[in-house]
């Protein structure tokens, strides 16, 4: 890392109507850096990279990037091809790949022109081959991407900016899908490039892996830069702190005596389309006043696992047990009916009809509810008290009750999710990744009520992969690998990420 | 270059005057072949104008086109909006119009308190039928609905041809493929003197007001349009899905079949082949026109059929071929298309990258 700067945002506004995304946010950037770019939803960390990338005009402000003379110039804002060419590129969190061309094609994938006669490959080859010499990202480069583990789908990305001869990178959330040890191999290979003079800006909410790979640390809030502090210097306490702009509480779980099986899953059988899909022969309880955490990297089979336990998925062999009354068809109203409360994994797609509105979404689980209707027509005036009630209770906060439920930020309507499944009291609740891309004080809010429905009675299965989220809330922790489930006897991080990866569950079974 | 990003609140402006202008385009844009045609633009519009509204008579007769218009429209403003793609009116309703006159052409004489109601019953009954069978291929193996209600419309076009040769054909028709003539009991009462507007006007009315409030006020019609809006997350929360879907197939059904009763049991007495000039394909036209919504239905309805009026009476006083009428029509879906796009998507001009050095 050197003083010479390649990369200076001076004083970017952006309002979008009344609500301003980013007041005066300047940001330097230096060579060899990796600065980590750290705030909750909606602070602005997303408006702002939009308008380095080109896709907002910024309201005020300027943006200066180093030239190939080693100078830095003005980058013309508003034109997204402008910060490409000025070699600034970007990882999104939600891989860009064509599953069906092999790694070498995706990586050359729109960095040659259209129409041309011949394609010189060897010498694309060669020049990848050279990238992943220097920086220690490996990837299979004849092999289809759908073959590919999340990591190295992940590398592929990295190689294809890599390949378009960035000098700063930008990676938004990069471990959001790894395991603790890709996510640490990742950071080793950062290290590399960052010493060949490349210059990173990582997004991510996970405080332990900032404090453990950046250089430097600015938070915004609110839109506002509130600080910015050198990683040496830093502690999880003053980060959260200025993330949130006060302490937050440590999430509380009194140690509690577990009750009654609400859960009981026997040698559950589903025959997914792909190994992804697949469960073989799990059995687990959950009980009366207990947090089971299902640990494991995404595509194990929790999506499986999830299916079953709301509804959607019909096993092909085992039994379902809720309550201890066998399920003998579980489709998702039964479910509900057993008393299942089921917060989706992707809480846009199965969580909320966005057309409809925050009211009629609060109520869709239970239209047979004669609060709701009387004669088969919905009764609006208690539709919309009770949402009015929920969205107190809960904090859901939006343009109303009876705006759109789409129009709602992400934690606002994983709130809407969370209100409509736990004022139904559930016995059992199935929480698949439900603090997924929420901000601290969302997430924080999520763990409480699941340790409030835990104290109160209800059993819980919490499907993450956030491993610091497992460990802080369960009670007892499964790991999902390959579609197996092995209760991990341990607390040790390293012992249960070697599980994750697969390489514990081969000995003991 | 230029950008397109959704707008995330469509403003009521918008929603309102977008079918508006886009109707208003359309007629400027049929104003081109008109030229071509060698007619007055004037005049001709002039002409078309008188022709819907220039006397009660016009007016009725436009009011007598819109009528199974309606009712298809609401087929399919209904299924369109649970995402049922129902292109099958067209055979429903000559569904509907074969029950009618299976029953009410003598096979049951009775009074006509008893007989109307029988014949709209079974007409319902008979485009339900025809859209039970593509909705059950899709709830129970997947079949593709836009493919199958298509293809059974031509099924039903040679099934009806095949009846008027047969059991349905009028005795005394002198040979035309023809059904006999429904009772007088059975016939939907005229609405005014010496007219042919008649009461299947009213019940279109009730129907697009009873499917307005439904849509919005019932259990059912949340369903449906949580089914439609996102089935994925309505099948999550416990909505069945394909139960929502097969309701709402029945209801469409019914509906085209409607437009076939009201066709053949209040305007023209008996069955032919050629009974409805496409008026379940127009239904779809009518039904997108009005943003899939029932009231909406009515007044693109409405619109249409005056176009189709009007166009008629301009190009028999100006000596223009009809098809003219057809050109607006298709126009208008084009623009309004487009029009809703417009609507729904922002477009901003973005200056092409590295203009400026």
């Amino acid at each position: 890392m050197t003083s010479e700067k390649v990369l200076s945002l001076n004083g970017l506004c952006k309002r979008f109507g009344s609500v301003v995304a980013n007041d005066d946010v300047s940001l330097d950037l230096h060579r060899g850096e990796v600065l980590a770019l750290l705030g909750e939803n909606g602070a602005g960390k997303t408006t702002l990279m939009n308008m380095l990338f080109g896709h907002y005009m910024p309201d005020a402000g300027t943006v200066e990037v180093v030239g190939e003379d080693g100078q830095m110039q003005a980058l013309a804002l508003g034109h997204p091809q402008a910060a490409l060419s000025a070699g600034i590129g970007m990882v999104h969190q939600h891989f860009t790949l064509a599953e069906n061309l092999s790694v070498l094609d995706n990586i050359l994938l729109g960095a040659e022109p259209l129409f041309q006669l011949r394609r010189d490959r060897s010498a694309a080859r060669r020049k990848i081959e050279g990238i992943m010499e220097r920086s220690g990202l490996k990837a299979p480069l004849d092999t289809r991407v759908s073959r590919l583990s999340v990591g190295e789908r992940q590398r592929v990305e990295i190689l294809k900016a890599l390949y378009r001869d960035v000098r700063i990178l930008v990676l938004d959330e990069p471990t959001a899908v790894l395991t603790p040890q890709e996510a640490d191999a990742l950071f080793e290979n950062i290290g590399a490039m960052t010493g060949e003079g490349l210059s990173v800006i990582f997004i991510s909410h996970k405080l332990r892996e900032v404090l453990a790979f950046s250089h430097r640390i600015a938070v915004l809030r609110h839109g506002v830069k509130v600080g910015e502090i050198a990683t040496s210097d830093a502690d999880e306490r003053v980060i959260a702190r200025m993330m949130v702009g006060e302490d937050t509480a440590e999430t509380a779980r009194t140690p509690m005596a577990p009750g009654a099986p609400v859960l009981h899953l026997e040698s559950l059988h589903v025959k997914g389309q792909t190994s992804r899909d697949t469960l073989h022969s799990i059995t687990l309880t959950v009980n009366a006043h207990e947090i089971l955490g299902i640990a494991g990297v995404s595509g194990n089979g929790q999506s499986a696992l999830a299916g079953v336990i709301s509804g959607l998925i019909r096993p092909d062999g085992g039994a379902v047990q809720v309550n201890g009354t066998t399920i003998a068809k579980p489709d998702p109203l039964t479910m509900i009916e057993a008393g299942v409360g089921r917060i989706p994994e992707d809480r846009h797609h199965d969580g909320i009809v966005g057309a409809m509105s925050v009211a009629e979404n609060m109520v869709i689980e239970r239209l047979d509810d004669p609060d709701i209707q009387s004669r088969g027509l919905l009764r609006r005036d208690a539709i919309v008290a009770n949402a009015d009630r929920l969205a107190k209770d809960y904090d859901v906060r939006g343009p109303g009750v009876e705006a759109r439920a789409r129009l709602l930020s992400g934690g606002n309507i994983q709130k809407l999710i969370l209100a409509r499944v736990f004022e139904q009291g559930p016995d059992l609740i199935l929480a698949n990744q439900p603090t997924r891309g929420l901000d601290m004080g969302a997430a924080a809010e999520v763990a409480r009520r699941l340790l409030e429905a835990r104290e109160r009675g209800a059993g819980v299965v919490l499907i993450s992969e956030d491993l610091d989220e497992v460990l802080s809330l369960s009670d007892r922790i499964m790991v999902i690998h390959d579609g197996e489930l092995i209760e991990a006897k341990t607390r040790d991080r390293e012992e249960i990420g070697l599980m994750m990866a697969g390489e514990v569950i081969g000995e003991m079974a | 270059m230029i950008r397109i990003e959704p707008r995330e609140a469509p403003s009521r402006a918008l929603t309102l005057g977008v079918p508006i202008l886009s109707a208003v385009i359309a007629l400027a844009l049929a104003a081109i072949p008109l030229a071509f045609a060698g007619a007055n633009i004037a005049t001709a519009y002039g002409e078309m104008f008188k022709g819907v509204f220039g006397s009660m008579f016009a007016f009725s007769e436009m009011l007598t086109r819109a009528t199974p218009l309606i009712f298809t429209g609401l087929a399919a403003a209904l299924a369109f909006r649970a995402k049922l793609w129902n292109i099958g009116a067209e055979g429903q309703l000559y569904l509907g119009a074969m029950a009618a006159v299976a029953i009410g052409t003598g096979a049951l004489d009775v009074p006509g308190f008893v007989l109307l109601p029988l014949i709209i019953i079974l007409g319902c009954a008979g485009g339900a039928a025809g859209m039970a069978v593509p909705a059950y291929l899709k709830t129970r193996f997947g079949a593709d609905e836009v493919v199958t209600t298509l293809l059974l419309n031509f099924v039903i076009l040679i099934f009806l041809q095949m009846m008027l040769e047969g059991p349905l054909k009028d005795p005394m028709g002198l040979g035309w493929p023809q059904s006999s003539p429904i009772l007088d009991q059975g016939m939907l009462p005229p609405l005014m003197d010496r007219m042919r507007l008649h009461s299947g006007l009213i019940i279109a009315l009730v129907a697009a007001v009873v499917a307005q409030f439904m849509l919005a006020r019932s259990v059912w019609g949340f369903r449906l349009r949580a089914v439609g809006e996102n089935a994925a997350a309505a099948r999550h929360a416990g909505i069945r899905v394909n139960r929502t879907l097969f309701s709402v197939a029945i209801v469409s059904g019914a509906l085209a079949g409607m437009a076939g009763v009201s066709e053949v049991a209040g305007l023209k007495g008996y069955l032919t082949a050629d009974l409805s000039p496409g008026f379940g394909y127009t239904g779809i036209v009518v039904a997108m026109l009005a943003g899939l919504n029932p009231l909406g239905v009515v007044i693109s309805a409405v619109f249409i059929a005056s176009v189709f009026v009007g166009a008629d009476s301009m190009s028999r006083a100006m000596g223009v071929s009809s098809y003219l009428a057809d050109l607006v029509v298709a126009m208008s879906l084009l623009c309004v298309l487009v029009g809703g796009f417009v609507a729904r998507y922002r477009i901003t001009r973005v200056k092409p990258a590295g203009a400026e050095s």
